[in-house]
């Protein structure tokens, strides 16, 4: 690399860089640095908190249960349908990621629906079998890793069946060929080189229970996870505390990643194979109608959650009390959300800021990839850890940090007052999707042959018709697909907007909330319907800009 | 090094534009090791030159700072005698192929071909326009709104080359143009692209790691070791009379022997019988080289069945058919192998046979 073109490195990577220190490290360094701000003082008081150590606990206890709940849903369920041929086998294929669709508060919300005590399948239940109470209660521990287990089981059931796919067949045939059993074959070969893919969503889950706010939140029920102990404690105004806390999520999710990079340590081989093997047909008659009646029970299962909160968004307020189903119906809800100004105001809101946070993300994660990708200087590495740190940060700890840094105007110190403004969401979005948007960005552009880029300079092409016409259009599958991930995760944002959010910027999530809180189920469903429609207009619209360009 | 040679194209009138492509003493480390080591040679216009050496000689590096990828420690590197060494590739004005084409692939192939106009801000009629001519320059016309991924690997290689062509480069650089294509494609490449190249009589330089490629298709051979430069000169030249031990080795076709140098002749003594052989020197050789040893090759030795008094005796291990010849390998004595061609049916493996050198000169190599 020639030291003027290294010069020009540098000389776009420093401001990407600069926002980077200020957005992302900074405001957690200014949370560490708060939580020493009387000495250990903060600290003793964290550790002597009967409650604050029930909530490390707890956080912990749930992410590792989510893990293995996501696991033993994920793996089977991969393996079911990419390797075995039943009737219904393409519905089922087809609605195994739908919990991915669900905003996280409108999962928790759909689940209270179903399975709270007025819940839909609880009181069945309990009609059924003539009892005086509720059979079980959606609260604790259990309540929050079976949302969990639901919502999250996609990253494991996604990563596993690429695995699969991926398989290469003839490595199976292999070792059949040399004798070994099915299940030899299983346990020898196929779980080993799938243990990748196993690792990688494991961590997710990991990550995701980690920093999960929503279920503890919604039916917690007096339970303490670590993320609420943070909003709890910075609602009553025991900042310090709130800064213990954050910094404790933190190190529990490096200290996570940490752990798997270590686990996964010995792994040198990547699934390369062209795949290519074909699904067993399931032949047994009895096996047929087994699996097809586990498939139609699982189809339900993860489609009544949709169904549900479609059903009660036309529910009247009010009026579902102790019926199985809700009694009365109307088009009220929907009427009102479009007709009130104060009701209307939230969508535009969550919209907009949506739109904000994801046109920075492109911008900034174009040039992150970008130089990533193409470019060799001193800075790589840091930019490379920039770029990744905020997926390593629970959300509320990003959220606690903005709080504690954009709360006042001091130029010297780098504040600048956002705490209270409408912007204040739109950036804490914006940090939340920079992994998303930059590693989708990047996979597109390592795709590209690097010596295109040389190939147009060498043309004569000067250095912006060589970003325009040749990098950007390469970055282009990875811009579309991560900025929709970005924009669908902001517009149902629920974990940093619930420590931040003001009333004039409250986005659906919060509304949603209050709703609930005001017992107003049917309007808190018809925002719920609203946002999933959201995803999947933006979900259309970003297909068909792909397919109009390609 | 040398200089160039004789102008031959027809399109050599203007010299003030086609001047030649000359590296002087170039060297790029990458931290502790050094890619290229002090390499200088010149293309003239008109005249094709093969960059040859196995992976790791530094050939590509090479490649790369003639293109203005990579900026020289050391030397320069000079275009009709002006230092460019310092000008970016996309100031230098040379049409460069890659490896494995560089086409873009959201591109329609005249977009591809007509890139290097757009950047030169030629109007959209022209450039299309041009672009087509050069496509059907290398026999692709009509082909201009197809998508690249349709293109066979040997119409992809057409394109780039287009593409190269189109600017009107002051010098054609080319990495590696024959090694993506079949066997069968790439003959017939050979004779097209010394031929295309030859039309557009400006410096062109081409890496190859395949000898072959390099002896259809250059005028004159560069050839480089571990970032050094061995020898340059004609296909027949390093055939003939290579500098090196090494570029005999390179180009291989032959056993190279210990000798004694005697200056127009060398002794070759195996298994006790000494055969005095007339030898061609390397260019610029001193008088009497020690080490010395002599190049070996099949066509230049004789098999017979009878053991004469004079040849060197041995046991065929190996044959191989090589169309209308039979290529034997014989173990002789002090350890030493040759290949001997001879027409088939001549004899058969494990045969006690007696090879004795017949045409001369044979090249003289020192270590």
């Amino acid at each position: 690399m020639k030291a003027s073109t290294r010069r020009q490195s540098w000389l776009i990577a420093l401001p990407v860089m600069a926002l980077l220190l200020w957005t992302v490290v900074y405001p957690n360094v200014a949370v560490i640095a708060g939580s020493f701000e009387n000495g250990l003082g903060h600290w003793r008081e964290f550790a002597a908190s009967p409650a604050d150590r029930e909530a490390l606990w707890t956080t912990l206890v749930i992410s590792v249960a989510s893990v293995f709940a996501s696991l033993a849903i994920g793996v089977p369920l991969a393996f079911l349908l990419g390797r075995f041929e039943f009737p219904g086998r393409r519905l089922l294929r087809a609605v195994a990621t739908l919990p991915a669709a669900l905003p996280p508060l409108v999962g928790v919300i759909a689940f209270l629906f179903l399975y709270g005590e007025s819940g839909l399948v609880t009181r069945v239940v309990q009609r059924a079998f003539g009892m005086a109470e509720a059979p079980w209660r959606l609260k604790g521990v259990g309540a929050i890793v079976f949302v969990h287990a639901y919502t999250m089981y996609v990253y494991v059931f996604l990563f596993v069946s690429a695995g699969l796919e991926r398989f290469d067949a003839t490595l199976d045939e292999a070792a059949s060929g040399l004798g070994a059993s099915t299940w030899q074959r299983l346990r020898r070969v196929t779980l080993p080189l799938l243990m990748p893919a196993v690792a990688g969503s494991a961590l997710l889950v990991f990550m995701n229970a980690l920093g999960s706010f929503s279920a503890p939140y919604v039916f917690g029920g007096g339970l303490r996870v670590l993320s609420t102990q943070i909003l709890a404690s910075k609602t009553n105004g025991a900042m310090g505390l709130a800064y213990v806390e954050t910094t404790v999520l933190a190190l529990s999710a490096v200290a996570g990643l940490i752990l798997f990079r270590w686990l996964d340590r010995k792994r040198k081989y990547t699934l390369a194979g062209k795949g290519g093997r074909s699904r067993r047909v399931i032949r047994s008659r009895r096996v047929q109608i087994v699996t097809t009646i586990a498939a139609a029970v699982i189809v339900i299962a993860l489609v009544l959650p949709h169904l549900m909160v479609i059903l009660v968004s036309f529910a009247r307020d009010g009026a579902w009390t102790t019926q199985v189903l809700p009694p009365e119906y109307t088009f009220e809800n929907y009427r009102r959300l479009f007709s009130e100004s104060e009701l209307w105001k939230p969508i535009t809101n969550s919209v907009s800021m949506a739109l904000i946070a994801t046109a920075a993300n492109l911008v900034v994660c174009f040039i992150a990839g970008y130089l990533i990708v193409f470019r060799k200087f001193g800075g790589r590495g840091l930019l490379e850890l920039l770029v990744a740190l905020p997926w390593a940060i629970p959300a509320t700890a990003i959220a606690l940090g903005l709080a504690a840094t954009f709360n006042r105007n001091d130029l010297l110190t780098g504040r600048v007052l956002l705490v209270g403004t409408f912007w204040i969401l739109p950036l804490a979005y914006f940090i939340r999707d920079i992994p998303l948007v930059a590693s989708a960005v990047e996979s597109s552009l390592r795709q590209m042959d690097a010596s295109l880029e040389d190939a147009a300079r060498g043309l004569g092409a000067p250095w912006l018709m060589t970003m325009r016409r040749v990098i950007l259009p390469a970055a282009r599958p990875g811009l579309v697909a991560g900025g929709l991930l970005a924009a669908v995760t902001a517009v149902g944002e629920f974990v940093a907007s619930v420590v931040l959010y003001t009333h004039s910027n409250r986005p659906i999530s919060m509304e949603i909330l209050a709703q609930l809180r005001a017992l107003a189920f049917g309007t808190a469903a018809a925002y719920s319907v609203l946002l999933i429609f959201l995803v999947l207009l933006m979900t259309l619209a970003a297909r068909s800009f792909e397919e109009r360009l390609a | 090094m040398t200089a160039a040679p004789q102008a031959r194209s027809e399109g050599q009138d203007d010299k003030s534009e086609r001047g030649a492509l000359a590296l002087n003493g170039v060297t790029r480390r990458f931290g502790e090791f050094t890619a290229v080591d002090n390499v200088s040679f010149e293309v003239g216009p008109g005249e094709l030159l093969a960059l040859v050496g196995a992976s790791g000689s530094g050939k590509t590096t090479t490649l790369r700072m003639a293109a203005g990828y990579e900026t020289p420690d050391s030397g320069t590197v000079t275009l009709g005698g002006k230092d460019i060494t310092r000008v970016p590739p996309e100031r230098r004005g040379f049409g460069m192929v890659f490896q494995h084409y560089a086409l873009f692939p959201h591109m329609p192939v005249e977009d591809n071909v007509a890139f290097g106009l757009e950047a030169r801000g030629v109007s959209k009629a022209e450039r299309l326009m041009k672009a087509r001519a050069a496509l059907a320059n290398v026999g692709l016309e009509g082909a201009g709104s197809r998508a690249i991924q349709s293109l066979s690997g040997g119409e992809q290689q057409r394109v780039a080359l287009a593409r190269a062509l189109v600017i009107e480069p002051r010098a054609l650089l080319l990495d590696e143009p024959l090694s993506n294509l079949d066997p069968t494609l790439r003959h017939t490449m050979r004779d097209d692209l010394r031929a295309m190249l030859r039309r557009v009589g400006v410096p062109a330089l081409f890496v190859t790691h395949d000898q072959e490629d390099a002896f259809a298709v250059a005028d004159r051979i560069a050839l480089l070791r571990k970032g050094k430069l061995l020898q340059v000169g004609t296909p027949e030249e390093l055939y003939g009379a290579p500098a090196s031990r090494e570029v005999a080795a390179f180009i291989g076709r032959g056993s190279i022997v210990p000798a004694i140098d005697k200056g127009s002749t060398a002794t070759v003594t195996i298994g006790g019988v000494a055969r005095d052989l007339s030898v061609t020197r390397p260019k610029d050789s001193p008088t009497h080289v020690d080490p010395a040893f002599v190049v070996l090759r099949p066509d230049a030795l004789e098999l017979s069945r009878s053991p004469g008094v004079l040849a060197w005796r041995g046991r065929i291990t190996n044959r191989r058919f090589a169309g209308g010849m039979v290529v034997y390998r014989v173990q002789l004595a002090d350890n030493i192998c040759v290949d001997v061609e001879s027409p088939a049916g001549q004899a058969h493996e494990d045969d006690n046979v007696s090879v004795s050198p017949m045409k001369g000169p044979f090249p003289l190599v020192p270590a």
